[in-house]
């Protein structure tokens, strides 16, 4: 089935109407030497049934977090995603419409964004949010592209405490530009706040932390940016969205610009993707911002209306110089992520952030009465702890599967010396009785 | 400068303003273990000032949102390049299912061979239809891709000790995304011209080919809605120069199994799997860019690749020679699971067939509207369309609409008013309407839609005032747009 609705009557008619014999009288456009001489090498069509039980055959081969228990986080978590989000996200009418170029005909995604663009300032307390980026990757590449530009300046510090994937994207996004990026060190699981100041240099255009940390861990964020500052450069966070219904805000602790993975709103884990880049920021860098922004504006009765904006900024108009190549937003993420933070409320977020909270607490002490620690002890987390285990990694993860449980995430690959590190994630889904089964697979 | 008359702001009201301290549109269970404090230095002293809402009212809100967007379930949507084309409702049951929706990205190769399988199988029907050798499925976006592509091009020279070669030549007809692109990858962008009739001219092509010029970026079909017939000629002469032809695939969907960029002369593209392969725009995104590209750029692609060894599918992270990461985890999978769907559903007459039924429909539609909306790429005047056809869109410049005084947004305005989505306007030329039908809509459709161009036309040589006026039937009139960029207002804040 491939959807087309003409029937041979109508295709016949309208040929004769274009003054074709055949379809081939309006391909002849295609020189002839380039014309493919046989089918594509592909599968033969499918009728819907057929497709369907192939399809639920492919699905049927994983075996998803969702039938086991999920302490697996690493940058993607198991959150709870309320009924209405689906259902309002998979609505037609926003499913299957485009980037609202024509305003008067897509008032409906519009606003929409723009109480995207408000929540997501009220959720990080930031002056400005754009309409979102692809993911939370890519999202710090297109905040450490905006500093390098704002400054002018060319080196970039990161922590190492920053998700691995994303220092790697930012590597390939910065490796063809006359740019420096250094890797700012750890010290008991935190950014090394002594060598940061050491490594500031007249030409640093930003330092980047990550908060709560790959590894779980607070960061002291408003240290980090009064030093930054003190060197006229500028503070880039990571953010974990829902951590902020309890956490302290970026804009509270005076960040430059922050950025996140929005899944944990409303976004299931789906294999890695779609997510949603969150990017927001201080007013003065509005101008420079990527990506899509919806404004308010009036029509011309004097209606409260909402458009594009400030689209000079962008690939189509201002083309090689834009302040970046994005040309779409995550629209029917940032829905999903609309209608969860708006069904969240203020105090379903900080409900859902304590929950996590206490469930990670929970498990570091009944760990420790178990006689397992925290690698880091006495440092600050939300809700994913690194614990050291008493046998090999790998060992405990496959004892854990056979018992359907998903144990966390073996660091050791991105960080030799915490081979024997797991970096368990707690979400406000799991249970007291988890959790204690998942002590017992510990041990 | 209009201002706000708050009598007449009687649309759907903010969440924020409906607001209503104490509403709860979910509840959360009671935390089964004890409370854990938090270090003050890291805690702030109030929820976040998110709206308050009960569900009903949440639901009621976004359903009204919902009526004031025109979308392809509801719409004619000829947007021009754009290929709104129908969202199978199958392709949404397969994303959901849970055995993809609830796949942890960190889980073991073993947790997940079902969905590895379908990303090995997509990557090898992409590989197919493009007529190359290997297809990363990691990008974004088209866009991402494109960047993407061009990190591989850079690495390819880079790593033949040919570093020097930074320049890309695009022709005046480019996506804006192409020059984008080009500039986040540290690469010069000149800009090459079109001929009167649509195509590349090869002579000023050959004037800045040189040993500078990394790339030639093409789109073919071209953004004008012609296939370019020198596309032989130019590769020929991209290769002499030892440069790379590299496609925009935005117009795969007039060649699908009709003709393959590899075959003709490309060594490396992007796809737009929510343009050709079905998957939903939803209001921007998201979309995916899969990159194909011959072999001997294949070692440069991002990592990890999906692979097949034996009877397992795994990733390949071990690609020494690869530009690296290009986003977190592995792709936008549950876009892919609907390109996969769609690819399957149709088979290899059915692409063919997608193809076919949507040049039929952009030749008809021009057809019947041409004598009124001329063709600058299209026949001589009078002649069917079969003597100098389009390809699965056209572009027609009303000239004598708009020298009545009706300019091409009134025309647009006027569409939306009587329930058609605009075609794309002003682009790739000034005082154009870019129309692309594509295959799915019945021949009803495209009737109507010509005959409401055919109407505002007729309109325009009796009333010109009315036409202006439009829209009057949508939930707002115009919008001083120029207003919003000048005086941003980028979000709520409480008075």
């Amino acid at each position: 089935m491939n959807y087309v609705q003409f029937t041979a009557a109508q295709r016949k008619e309208m040929l004769k109407s274009v003054g074709a014999e055949s379809i081939e009288d309006l391909l002849r456009q295609v020189p002839a030497e380039f014309r493919l001489k046989s089918p594509l090498n592909l599968p033969a069509e499918m009728d819907e049934l057929t497709l369907r039980s192939h399809l639920s055959e492919l699905a049927a081969s994983n075996v998803p977090a969702g039938q086991q228990v999920c302490f697996l986080g690493a940058g993607v978590y198991d959150h709870f995603i309320p009924t209405v989000v689906d259902h309002l996200a998979m609505k037609g009418e926003f499913l299957t419409a485009y980037t609202p170029y024509q305003a008067e005909a897509s008032q409906g995604s519009l606003q929409a964004f723009f109480e995207f663009q408000t929540m997501v300032c009220q959720l990080t307390g930031m002056d400005v949010s754009n309409a979102s980026l692809y993911e939370g990757a890519t999202a710090l590449a297109e905040g450490v592209l905006m500093a390098l530009n704002v400054t002018g300046k060319r080196q970039v510090l990161v922590s190492q405490g920053v998700h691995p994937h994303y220092r790697q994207v930012l590597q390939t996004y910065l490796s063809d530009l006359p740019t420096e990026f250094k890797d700012l060190p750890l010290k008991n699981g935190t950014t090394d706040l002594q060598e940061l100041q050491s490594f500031l240099e007249d030409d640093t255009a930003a330092v980047v932390v990550q908060s709560p940390n790959f590894l779980g861990h607070l960061e002291r964020v408003d240290t980090v940016a009064k030093f930054v500052h003190a060197n006229s450069s500028l503070a880039i966070q990571v953010f974990h969205p829902l951590s902020l219904g309890l956490l302290k805000k970026p804009g509270e602790m005076d960040v430059d610009i922050a950025v996140a993975e929005g899944q944990p709103l409303g976004i299931p884990m789906q294999f890695g993707g779609p997510y949603l880049g969150l990017f927001a920021c201080k007013s003065e860098h509005m101008r420079k911002m990527p990506g899509r922004l919806v404004g308010q504006t009036v029509d011309i009765e004097g209606r409260r209306a909402f458009c594009l904006t400030l689209q000079t900024r962008e690939q189509h108009i201002r083309r090689e110089k834009a302040t970046s190549n994005v040309c779409t937003n995550q629209g029917l993420l940032a829905l999903r992520a609309c209608v969860y933070l708006a069904a969240m409320g203020p105090q379903g977020m900080r409900e859902a952030s304590q929950l996590c909270h206490n469930k990670a607490a929970y498990l570091a002490e009944r760990l420790a009465k178990a006689g397992l620690s925290l690698r880091f002890k006495g440092t600050a987390f939300f809700n994913e702890i690194l614990v050291k285990l008493n046998r090999p990694v790998d060992q405990v993860l496959s004892k854990a599967r056979s018992a359907g449980v998903l144990a966390g995430y073996a660091v050791g690959q991105h960080y030799p010396e915490l081979a024997d590190c797991l970096l368990v994630a707690v979400t406000e889904q799991r249970t007291k009785a988890q959790i204690d089964a998942l002590v017992d697979l510990l041990k | 400068m209009i201002t706000m008359d708050s009598t007449r702001s009687s649309g759907e009201p903010l969440l924020f303003e409906v607001s209503t301290d104490g509403a709860r549109a979910v509840d959360l269970p009671g935390s089964d273990v004890p409370t854990a404090p938090l270090d003050a230095a890291f805690t702030s002293a109030a929820a976040p000032p998110l709206p308050e809402i009960g569900q009903l009212d949440l639901v009621r809100h976004f359903t009204h949102l919902s009526h004031r967007n025109f979308s392809v379930d509801d719409n004619f949507y000829p947007l021009g390049s754009c290929t709104m084309k129908y969202n199978p409702k199958v392709n949404e049951w397969a994303a959901a299912l849970a055995g993809f929706a609830n796949l942890h990205p960190m889980q073991s190769e073993a947790d997940c061979q079902g969905a590895l399988a379908l990303l090995y199988h997509l990557r090898v029907f992409l590989q197919e239809i493009a007529g190359l050798d290997e297809v990363s499925l990691q990008p974004c976006a088209g866009a991402h891709g494109e960047w993407t592509a061009l990190k591989v091009i850079r690495a390819y020279f880079r790593d033949h000790g040919q570093s020097k070669r930074r320049i890309v030549l695009a022709p005046d007809t480019a996506h804006g995304t192409n020059p984008a692109s080009c500039a986040m990858c540290g690469a010069g962008v000149v800009t090459i011209k079109s001929q009167a009739d649509g195509l590349t001219d090869l002579g000023d092509l050959k004037a800045h080919l040189n040993e500078e010029v990394a790339a030639v970026m093409v789109t073919n079909p071209n953004t004008v809605g012609k296939f370019d017939s020198h596309i032989g000629e130019m590769a020929e002469l991209v290769h002499k120069v030892g440069a790379m032809l590299y496609l925009d695939g935005a117009n795969m969907n007039a060649i699908l199994g009709i003709a393959r960029p590899g075959d003709f002369g490309v060594d490396v593209m992007h796809y737009n799997t929510h343009k050709t392969f079905s998957t939903p725009h939803g209001c921007g995104g998201p979309g995916a860019g899969p990159i194909a590209v011959r072999s001997k750029l294949a070692p440069y692609l991002p990592v990890p690749q999906v692979v097949k060894l034996s009877d397992q599918f795994q990733w390949d992270h071990n690609r020494p020679k690869s530009i690296g990461k290009v986003r977190s985890f592995w792709g936008q999978y549950n876009v892919l699971v609907r390109a996969y769907t769609y690819i399957r559903a149709c088979g290899a007459g059915g692409l063919r067939d997608v193809s076919e039924s949507a040049v039929l429909a952009a030749n008809y539609l021009a057809q019947r509207v041409k004598h009124v909306y001329p063709l600058p790429y299209g026949p001589a005047d009078g002649k069917p369309m079969a003597t100098n056809p389009c390809a699965h869109e056209f572009i027609t410049v009303p000239k004598a609409v708009i020298d009545r005084g009706v300019s091409i947004m009134d025309i647009a305005k006027n569409l939306i008013d009587r329930g058609f989505h605009p075609p794309t306007v002003h682009w790739p030329v000034h005082d154009c309407l870019m129309i692309e039908p594509t295959e799915t809509e019945s021949k009803a459709s495209l009737d109507a839609f010509a005959d409401a161009l055919l109407q505002i036309a007729a309109l325009s040589e009796t009333n010109v005032e009315q036409l202006r006026q439009a829209p009057v039937h949508q939930s707002v009139r115009r919008l001083d747009e120029v207003g919003a960029a000048r005086k941003p207002v980028l979000r709520w804040s409480a008075k």
